[in-house]
C-alpha cells in the first residue's frame, strides 16, 4: 500500500518536472559537449553536474577551467552568478521547515527551475510535502546529470535537429509567472520584479545585471511592504465578504 | 589540460562550495527552530513573484531587438504561451506547444 503511494506520488513529479525535463536534458548536453571541447571528458561532466548542479554557473565553469582560472576569480564569479540563490533560500525557509533529513538535499539543489517548481506546485493531497519537493529536486538533478554527460560522451557526434528545444526552460518560467499573476490580484511584487530587472538590464548590460537587480528588488520590496500587506488584507477580506 | 588535473578539480570544489554556500545560507541565519520573524515571512511570500519576473527577463536576456529578427521568435512563442496559460491554464499544454512554436519558428520561418 505505501510503495503504491509513493509510486504514485513519483508519478506526479516526473509529469510536474516534464518541462525540467526537455530543458535540462537540452542545456546539459550543450554543456556537456562544450566540456568535452576543451579537454574534459564525461567523467568531469558527471562530477560537476553532480557537485555542482548549476546551470548557468557550468557553462561559465567550463570557461574557467579552460583559461585555468585562479581558485579566488572562480569564487567571486561564482558569488556573481549564483547570488540570486539567496534569495531563493529565504522563500523557502518556511516551506522547508521540519523535513528532517531531506533538508540538506532540498538546500543543495535548490536550482531555479526547482525553486520554480516548488513556488509553484501544489502537493498532492495527503502526500508529505517535504517527500515530494524532494522527488522534485532529485529527478530535476538526474535529468541534469544524464543529459550533460550525454553531452560530454557523445560530444560533436550529434547534430541538432532539435534546435531550440531548450525554449521549454523559458516557457516554463512564463508559464509560471503567468500562473501567479492569475492567481493573485496583488501584482505589486510581480511588476517589481519584471521592472527592476529590465531596467538593470539595460542600465549594466547582460553581462553583471542580476546583484543589481537583486539589490533594486530587495530595496523596492522593503520600501512598499507596507502597501503591498494593505492591499494583500484587502484582497484577504474581500474574498471572506464574497462567500 | 594534461597536468593541470589537480588545479581543475580544485576549480570545480570552489564552485561548488560557494554554490551551495548561496543557498544554504539562508536556512543557516534565518532557519533555526525559533519561529520565524515577520520580515523574513513577508519576504518568503512575496519574494517568489519578483524572483519569477527576475527570471523571465533573465531568460529574454540574450535577445536582440536591434537586429534581425528582432526576437520575434522569442516574443511570439513566449505570448502564446502565455495566451494558451490564461485560457486553459494547464502547464504542460502552454508550455508544450509554445516550445514546439518556437522550434518551428527558428528552424523554418525565422
Amino acid at each position: 500500500m505505501k510503495k503504491q503511494k509513493y509510486a504514485i506520488l513519483l508519478k506526479t513529479a516526473f509529469i510536474k518536472t516534464l518541462p525540467v525535463m526537455a530543458g535540462y536534458l537540452v542545456l546539459g548536453m550543450g554543456f556537456g559537449i562544450l566540456l568535452q571541447d576543451k579537454g574534459y571528458g564525461p567523467l568531469w561532466a558527471f562530477g560537476m553536474s553532480v557537485t555542482m548542479f548549476a546551470g548557468s554557473m557550468q557553462y561559465v565553469a567550463v570557461d574557467l577551467l579552460a583559461s585555468g582560472a585562479s581558485l579566488i576569480s572562480a569564487a567571486i564569479m561564482t558569488l556573481m552568478v549564483n547570488a540570486r540563490h539567496l534569495f531563493y533560500g529565504i522563500s523557502m525557509i518556511d516551506r522547508y521547515k521540519g523535513a528532517g533529513r531531506k533538508k540538506p538535499y532540498l538546500m543543495f539543489a535548490l536550482t531555479d527551475e526547482t525553486y520554480s517548481l516548488i513556488c509553484s506546485e501544489k502537493v498532492p493531497e495527503g502526500a508529505n510535502p517535504h517527500l515530494f519537493y524532494f522527488m522534485i529536486s532529485l529527478l530535476d538533478q538526474c535529468y541534469w546529470v544524464i543529459g550533460s554527460t550525454l553531452g560530454a560522451v557523445l560530444g560533436s557526434l550529434i547534430t541538432f535537429s532539435t534546435a531550440g528545444v531548450d525554449f521549454a526552460m523559458t516557457a516554463l518560467f512564463v508559464s509560471i509567472f503567468t500562473e501567479q499573476w492569475l492567481s493573485t490580484r496583488q501584482h505589486t511584487p510581480a511588476l517589481i520584479g519584471v521592472l527592476a530587472t529590465l531596467a538593470c538590464l539595460i542600465l549594466f548590460g547582460a553581462d553583471r545585471f542580476l546583484i543589481p537587480a537583486m539589490l533594486v528588488i530587495l530595496t523596492a520590496l522593503c520600501t512598499l511592504r507596507p502597501h503591498i500587506e494593505r492591499n494583500a488584507a484587502a484582497e484577504t477580506e474581500e474574498q471572506q465578504d464574497g462567500r | 589540460m594534461a597536468g593541470n588535473a589537480l588545479h581543475a578539480i580544485l576549480l570545480i570544489a570552489v564552485m561548488a562550495i560557494v554554490t551551495a554556500l548561496l543557498r544554504c545560507l539562508p536556512f543557516f541565519l534565518f532557519g533555526g527552530k525559533r519561529k520565524t520573524s515577520p520580515f523574513i515571512a513577508y519576504l518568503g511570500k512575496y519574494l517568489p513573484y519578483a524572483m519569477m519576473g527576475m527570471l523571465l527577463i533573465y531568460c529574454y536576456k540574450g535577445v536582440s531587438l536591434t537586429h534581425a529578427p528582432f526576437g520575434a521568435p522569442e516574443l511570439l512563442a513566449g505570448l502564446l504561451v502565455v495566451l494558451l496559460h490564461i485560457w486553459k491554464r494547464n502547464s504542460l499544454l502552454s508550455i508544450g506547444l509554445g516550445t514546439v512554436c518556437y522550434m518551428l519558428l527558428i528552424q523554418f520561418v525565422f
